[in-house]
């Protein structure tokens, strides 16, 4: 059951060029701020999925500092993502459905966002590493004169103090940082999506959703979007994928990189690449995972004709499971992998396919 | 076109690690390094200077032997260089250092454009650029994978997104980050390498950018580092025996769960 309220405008300030100024918008109090938020990530259509995992771990944390954990929903004909924001852990819902909201802008949805925390003052705000929330929260915690740590693997609260504890890996995960953020609110963070889990879907789960309008300056925008091209491949979204299948040099050709569709395809997974692969033009930059590229945390990584350089580990260590398939027994991935197999992966990787297939089979699944 | 790039010298990341002992940051013997992204917006800071006139400036807030970073931009086409550099910028964070360079920013010149890396390989946090944009007022694009087209009063622009782009037109002044696909960078020419030994790099301290002592180094910066850590180290994997084809039986018996 939704219960479903209606406001005009969001109050404060919030229009794109209130940034002038260095350094001299005024602080929340933190004595003032409560709840936890987590922004509800909406397009193409759909929520991420990752918002639904922060409402996970977002649950976690408002119960443990005894708050509501609520969902900031910005997007256009978001149909009932509210709901389900409601069924996976929110007690609350701010929704900014309009139009104008459809393609995403760092201005328009950093105001809002901005003026939705400055009037309801939150204590924690967590949003989803991905390419928008990656591009506007950094915005917003810099016109909010508060700390943000990008790209978090562990969020906790410190018993003590109520201070959340915000871990991230460092040095291309090299090192990891546990960070901090003690006197300014909210604490702010962008957690890479997969690491955390969703609560299961309750439909019964009561929940309220507050419907906001925001003002004509806050939808303003100065940067146009004139088109929003959706790769034709569905193999390029690497970083929501629960199965990424990896190709290297070992691949020899972009014809190579056939074979390793074709595993992805069976598995339903996406396609991942190392910068050698990329720089030699088999596969598109979108593809390319490590240090000057993305980083993946899947259920499954097969790296297949992959040496495992650090710069490429780097963005798929958190993996849950590495296989690796390499016909040089002492290549590094071994190192990492949870499984390996020593040989030519022209030979295996189709035999993989078609024991997979078989295996499917016999155990009932299509 | 006045354009001014952002950089930073940083550890190279993949040598990096933490002294079992001690725990502390093993950096000797460990090479600084331009950061990677950055190459991408001095190239590209290079090329948009090639078509429509000006002149880039490159910028960096670091300890002195930052500079090094400042003399290869310029062997590989940037006009000048400004090292900000204090005692009193030391431990800042995102917040503190994007609050210095908008300092330093307003000191230097009016500029058309800001290019910035999408992120540095230290602290891989990708926050500078749109702070340093909301600091000066000015729209922003992050992860741009192509510029389409460049005109004197405005940019057509590729956003990498994850699913796909957005192709995106904004007016100047806007500041961009951007990621590796968008361009191949030059290696420094033997008269770039002259001009950068000899060049004279502009130097700015904490009072010269007329900085806020509140608002730089640790006391400017929200954040705190609690502690550092090693990454657990991933167990031991399973060597499978027998043939191949055995041996794909046994993995694939070993993902069942994922598959
Ligand atoms: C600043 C910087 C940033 C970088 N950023 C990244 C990054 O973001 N991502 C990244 O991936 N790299 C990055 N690199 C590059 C990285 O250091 C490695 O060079 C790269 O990851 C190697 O790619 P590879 O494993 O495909 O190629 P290789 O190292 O050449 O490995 C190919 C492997 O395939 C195996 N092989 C060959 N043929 C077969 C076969 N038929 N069957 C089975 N196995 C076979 C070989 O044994 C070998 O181990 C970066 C480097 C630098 C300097
Ligand atoms: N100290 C600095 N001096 C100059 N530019 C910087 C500095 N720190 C970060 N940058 C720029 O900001 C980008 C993103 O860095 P970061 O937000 O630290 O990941 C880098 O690629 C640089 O272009």
């Amino acid at each position: 059951m939704l219960t479903i309220e209606r406001k005009e405008g969001i109050a404060g300030a919030g229009d794109a060029m209130e940034a002038q100024g260095l350094g001299s918008s005024a602080p929340l109090d933190p004595a003032s701020c409560s709840g936890v938020w987590v922004f509800g990530e909406y397009r193409g259509g759909a929520l991420a999925t990752v918002s639904l995992e922060l409402l996970g771990i977002g649950r976690e944390l408002a119960d443990s500092r005894k708050v509501a954990l609520s969902a900031v929903l910005i997007g256009s004909e978001t149909g009932d993502a509210a709901g389900l924001l409601i069924g996976h852990g929110a007690d609350i819902v701010y929704r900014v459905d309009d139009p104008s909201l459809a393609s995403f802008t760092d201005d328009a949805y950093g105001a809002i966002l901005t003026a939705l925390i400055r009037e309801h003052k939150p204590e924690i705000v967590l949003a989803g590493a991905t390419a928008i929330g990656r591009s506007f929260i950094p915005g917003v915690a810099n016109i909010l004169n508060t700390g943000l740590t990008g790209d978090c693997t562990e969020l906790s609260i410190r018993a003590e103090d109520g201070a959340l504890l915000q871990t991230k890996p460092a040095f291309g995960g090299n090192i990891m940082a546990t960070i901090v953020c003690l006197h300014s609110r909210p604490q702010m963070a962008t957690v890479r999506p997969k690491v955390m889990t969703p609560l299961a879907f309750d439909g019964d789960r009561q929940g309220q959703v507050i419907d906001v309008t925001p003002s004509p300056a806050q939808l303003a925008s100065r940067v146009r979007v004139l088109e929003r091209v959706v790769s034709e491949q569905d193999d390029v979204n690497i970083q929501d994928a629960d199965i990424v299948v990896a190709g290297g040099r070992g691949l020899d050709s972009a014809q190579g990189f056939t074979l390793i569709h074709k595993l992805a395809d069976s598995l339903g997974g996406a396609v991942a690449a190392t910068r050698a692969s990329v720089d030699a033009g088999w596969i598109g930059y979108p593809h390319q995972v490590g240090q000057t590229g993305k980083t993946v945390a899947p259920k499954l990584y097969i790296a297949c004709g992959i040496s495992g350089a650090l710069q490429h580990t780097a963005g798929m260590q958190s993996a849950e499971t590495v296989v690796a398939i390499n016909r040089d027994k002492n290549a590094p991935i071994f190192g990492m992998a949870d499984f390996g197999l020593v040989g030519d992966l022209f030979e295996i990787v189709p035999k993989l396919i078609a024991r997979i297939a078989e295996r499917r089979k016999s155990w009932g699944k299509s | 076109m006045n354009i001014i790039v952002c950089i930073k010298q940083v550890l190279d990341a993949k040598d990096v690690h933490l002294d079992p002992v001690t725990n502390n940051l093993v950096r000797e013997g460990v090479p600084s390094i331009m950061n990677p992204y950055d190459h991408y917006a001095v190239e590209e800071a290079v090329r948009l200077r090639e078509l429509l006139g000006g002149k880039v400036t490159v910028l960096t807030m670091g300890p002195p032997q930052a500079e090094e970073v400042l003399r290869q931009a310029v062997s590989c086409g940037a006009d000048h260089g400004v090292l900000v550099s204090d005692r009193a910028f030391a431990g800042a964070d995102t917040w503190a250092t994007s609050y210095t360079l908008a300092m330093a920013v307003q000191v230097i010149e009016a500029f058309d454009l800001i290019l910035l890396g999408k992120q540095a390989i230290d602290g891989d946090t990708a926050q500078v650029g749109p702070s340093l944009a909301m600091r000066l007022g000015v729209p922003y694009v992050t992860c741009v994978q192509k510029v389409r087209e460049a005109s004197d009063s405005g940019l057509i622009l590729e956003r990498m997104m994850d699913d796909g782009y957005d192709l995106l037109a904004v007016d100047y002044p806007v500041l961009l980050t951007v990621v590796k696909g968008i361009n191949q960078p030059r290696v420094p020419s033997l008269k770039g390498k002259m001009r950068a030994k000899t060049m004279e790099m502009r130097k700015l301290s904490a009072a010269d950018i007329g900085a806020d002592p509140l608002c730089i180094g640790l006391p400017g910066s929200p954040t705190q580092v609690e502690k550092v850590f090693s990454p657990p180290v991933r167990s031991q994997g399973t060597v499978f025996t027998g043939s191949l084809d055995e041996q794909i039986d046994q993995l694939v018996d070993s993902l069942k769960p994922y598959l």
